[in-house]
């Protein structure tokens, strides 16, 4: 007996979204906006996660020694900085004469620099230690424990010249400010973009329970069950939602192949086309339960209002 | 079988529609009810059928008391009651096959049940020979037979009849009359609204002849008299 209902409610919710053709199409076009907008913030929010971590992943401090500091006592620091649960291990350790090298590298093609390097006789330059913390909060306790630790060489002076993290610290803090609210916004105007589309879309159906009204009013009078009547709606609501979903999947891709190729060097190192194929299966069932979710749900309410002979 | 107790509906800007209305229906009994237009007769059958309220009153079916029907208990009384419109209200893109079969599923009928009443029906009302056309090729007579055979399908206990003869021809209405007399005869309650004089004096069966919201004649074997 449920049996037979389910598939008389199953069938006529497919054949009452064929014959409504043409409001079927725009209650799809409408759904596809809301869905759009859906998968949209799933984007988004890959792109702003991942520039957060590539740019937290750039960011280090490092420790400048004195041009005296004795090689050993740098390598005993950089030991027990490394024994730190928040340090993510390898400390680089540069030795005065790789920083010079480098210095003179990165300024080859700088006759005045490298001419007063060379007057100057000795490597004015320091070694550097290069810590990188597991998480960006945890750099200030790394930057306490070298304050405490004692750095001071035989004559009571202390061998580390000074700490970059605090000049440093300002940019972090105000490009994770950015981020954070740019993904606020955004999730503010998904949720605002989500509330609209679904209004448009329970009106929409809303269209399509009118015109079927008569219907619904014989139904009524032969004694059919509320949820005999709902039932099919419930169902055509469903198929916009899974149709309208198949279509926004099916135009990400394209979508997807022209964002990744152009905003690749933007964005750092996230492809959104080669995210949108890894994770496929969760965007998938994201978009169609979202889908199905806003077409049954919004025409189950919206034939509530028919059903009252 | 049917009573309705000193039934009133007042509407509430208090326009009276109906005032202390009382009369029993037998079964198996062949009622007709006359009046004027705005004399109260679809807003008694409203009543009858639950779609309405009584403002006093009691309406009975059997034993129950229709006002106080839930929602479950009215889907399964009103599929003891077949309703006939004036507009026949048949899906225009359904055919005749289906519109019927649509009550039937409406009612939890099995397929079974479906393929073989529903020829059956539409051979009492003679009109096998367009089974599978839709209304919009059908003549208002024939929409009007749909309309019975989906409203006697069920085999419901009473059949209702709101002017179902009130948008047809003379040579029409007689045959919709003949059919609604078959159904009397084996064995359904029919009640009938019509102010189609011609119809009421060819039937000879009971007539209540209603006027301003109150029931002023109740004949036996009565006569279109306003």
């Amino acid at each position: 007996m449920i049996w037979i209902k389910l598939k008389r409610i199953v069938r006529s919710g497919f054949y009452s979204f064929w014959r409504n053709g043409f409001v079927s199409l725009s209650s799809i076009l409408v759904m596809m906006v809301t869905l759009f907008v859906i998968g949209s913030t799933i984007f988004s929010g890959a792109i702003l996660g991942s520039t957060l971590n590539q740019i937290k992943d750039k960011v280090d401090v490092n420790v400048y020694f004195v041009t005296t500091a004795p090689e050993e006592e740098i390598l005993a620091i950089k030991e027990s900085i490394e024994k730190l649960p928040e340090v993510a291990p390898p400390v680089v350790y540069i030795s005065k004469e790789d920083v010079l090298a480098d210095f003179k590298k990165r300024h080859e093609n700088d006759e005045f620099t490298l001419q007063a390097l060379d007057e100057l006789g000795e490597n004015p330059l320091g070694a550097t230690l290069n810590i990188k913390a597991k998480d960006p909060s945890q750099y200030e306790s790394i930057v306490k424990f070298l304050d405490n630790e004692s750095t001071l060489s035989s004559d009571g002076t202390s061998i580390i010249d000074k700490v970059n993290y605090y000049q440093n610290k300002d940019a972090i803090d105000r490009l994770t400010n950015i981020i954070n609210s740019a993904n606020r916004l955004g999730v503010i105007l998904t949720i605002f973009l989500i509330i609209i589309s679904t209004l448009i879309t329970f009106n929409t159906l809303r269209l399509v329970i009118y015109m079927s009204r008569d219907e619904i009013a014989v139904m009524r009078l032969v004694g059919a069950s509320t949820n005999y009547i709902r039932g099919p709606f419930f169902v055509a609501g469903a198929i916009y939602g899974f149709i309208s979903a198949i279509f926004t999947l099916i135009l990400f891709y394209p979508i997807t192949i022209w964002l990744g190729n152009t905003t690749e060097n933007f964005f750092v190192g996230l492809n959104v086309f080669h995210y949108y194929t890894a994770n496929f299966g969760q965007i998938f069932l994201v978009i169609v339960a979202s889908g199905v979710a806003i077409g049954s749900v919004s025409s189950f309410l919206a034939v509530r209002k028919y059903l009252k002979v | 079988m049917i009573h309705f107790d000193k039934v009133s509906k007042i509407y509430p800007d208090s326009s009276i529609a109906l005032e202390d209305i009382s009369f029993s229906i037998e079964p198996k009994e062949f009622i007709s009810i006359v009046g004027h237009s705005g004399a109260g007769k679809t807003t008694l059958l409203k009543m009858f059928l639950a779609e309405e309220k009584p403002s006093k009153g009691k309406i009975f079916f059997e034993s129950n008391d229709i006002s106080t029907l839930n929602r479950n208990q009215i889907n399964d009384f009103r599929r003891k009651v077949g309703v006939v419109f004036q507009d026949f209200r048949l899906l225009p893109d359904r055919n005749v096959y289906e519109n019927i079969a649509f009550a039937m599923e409406a009612a939890g009928r099995t397929d079974d049940e479906i393929e073989a009443d529903v020829p059956h029906v539409l051979d009492l009302v003679d009109l096998k020979s367009k089974i599978w056309n839709f209304p919009h090729e059908l003549s208002g007579g024939e929409r009007q037979r749909v309309s019975i055979a989906r409203a006697i399908v069920n085999q419901p206990d009473v059949v209702i009849a709101d002017e179902p003869t009130g948008n047809l021809d003379p040579l029409n209405t007689y045959d919709i009359v003949q059919i609604l007399k078959k159904i009397n005869d084996l064995g359904t309650t029919v009640i009938l609204t019509t102010h189609n004089k011609g119809v009421i004096d060819s039937l000879k069966k009971r007539v209540l002849t209603m006027e301003n919201g109150k029931i002023i004649r109740d004949d036996r074997e009565g006569k279109y008299i306003i």
